[in-house]
């Protein structure tokens, strides 16, 4: 990794970036799997009639709201692997830091998420570290933010990722 | 803000900063973590294949991903405030992995109670998921509350709505 790598990563700060539309509408299936694997029985979701009244019907949950955008495994020619969050996997391929993860998550919540809504997401690199050593490993830290908006163009929410990519094992306990 | 007939679980009022939420206890297994990464869509094979995370990621086993913990967090959080409850702002912190045969702990405790502005009560709750009394992640979540039983923070819309805390 040279410095223009990075001079050429870091150049792509604040820009619009991947701007995607979901493959599939929002779908109560998908809330109800999403519920059942952490056992959530809010009634919002479950009984129509309270859905009706605070909700003006149905409403997905707030956490659900990067489901919406990740790609089905395999879709009909489809020839590479589809990646959510390509920011992210573009810096892991530029700066040449094989392994990753998240460290910090932090979602906003706008307009709700309602049954058939199709979402639209961009992704914002926010800013690259200086390299650092953690106990995994050596590497950079980045921040990057996930913009939605529903197909009227309502904001619907924004997440902030912080990612760090690194090679194990050139690290000392830290 | 609309009327409603559905009686809040919980007011703002109701609520003391301090005070701690209900524990959650629950037994992870493999069965948890995959359906949990099938839920959110989330193929990333550390999430179902054993050896590629003990392999590629030097983890002891599969491990439950992120947006499954979210809904996990956002479960914990609304078993308490009921449907009212609307979730404005979460901040995950992740410090280590949940593992099939961990117990998961989730506790919370109210560290603010405020009415914004425009007249909208929220909480802040700072939630810990931990096993075996390690913190494997934290939540902040700032949640809005009705304040009174025809209250219904779901009807805000538009500039009536602040999910960010003011600076």
């Amino acid at each position: 990794m040279t410095a223009a790598v990075l001079d050429q990563m870091r150049a792509r700060i604040g820009q619009e970036q991947y701007h995607e539309v979901g493959e599939f509408p929002v779908e109560r299936s998908y809330v109800w799997t999403s519920l059942a694997s952490v056992e959530n029985g809010n009634p919002l979701y479950w009984d129509d009639s309270v859905a009706e009244e605070l909700t003006d019907g149905q409403v997905a949950p707030p956490s659900m709201v990067s489901v919406w955008f990740r790609p089905h495994h395999w879709a009909p020619g489809r020839t590479e692997e589809a990646l959510p969050l390509q920011v992210h996997f573009d810096l892991k391929a530029a700066l040449d830091l094989p392994e990753a993860v998240m460290t910090d998550d932090t979602i906003e919540f706008h307009t709700p998420v309602r049954m058939g809504d199709v979402l639209r997401t961009h992704q914002v690199l926010r800013s690259v570290s200086d390299e650092k050593t953690t106990k995994l490993g050596t590497g950079r830290f980045w921040v990057i933010d996930v913009v939605y908006a529903n197909q009227d163009g309502d904001l619907v929410a924004v997440e902030t990722y912080t990612g760090f990519g690194y090679r194990r094992g050139e690290g000392s306990a830290a | 803000v609309t009327s409603t007939a559905v009686e809040p679980q919980l007011l703002l009022d109701d609520v003391t900063v301090g005070e701690s939420l209900p524990a959650l206890n629950y037994k992870v297994t493999a069965t948890t973590v995959v359906l949990g990464a099938l839920a959110t869509r989330d193929w990333r094979p550390m999430h179902h294949d054993k050896d590629f995370a003990v392999e590629r990621n030097g983890t002891q086993d599969i491990f439950l991903n992120t947006p499954n913990q979210a809904a996990w967090f956002e479960r914990y959080l609304t078993d308490w405030t009921g449907p009212h409850g609307r979730l404005a702002r979460v901040t995950f912190r992740m410090k280590g992995s949940v593992f099939p045969g961990d117990t998961m702990v989730f506790t919370g405790v109210v560290e603010s109670t405020t009415v914004d502005d425009v007249g909208c009560g929220f909480v802040t709750v700072a939630v810990t998921l931990a096993v075996d009394g390690d913190v494997k992640t934290t939540c902040a979540a700032r949640v809005a509350l009705p304040r009174r039983a025809d209250d219904n923070p779901w009807g805000r819309r538009g500039d009536q709505w602040r999910p960010s805390p003011p600076p």
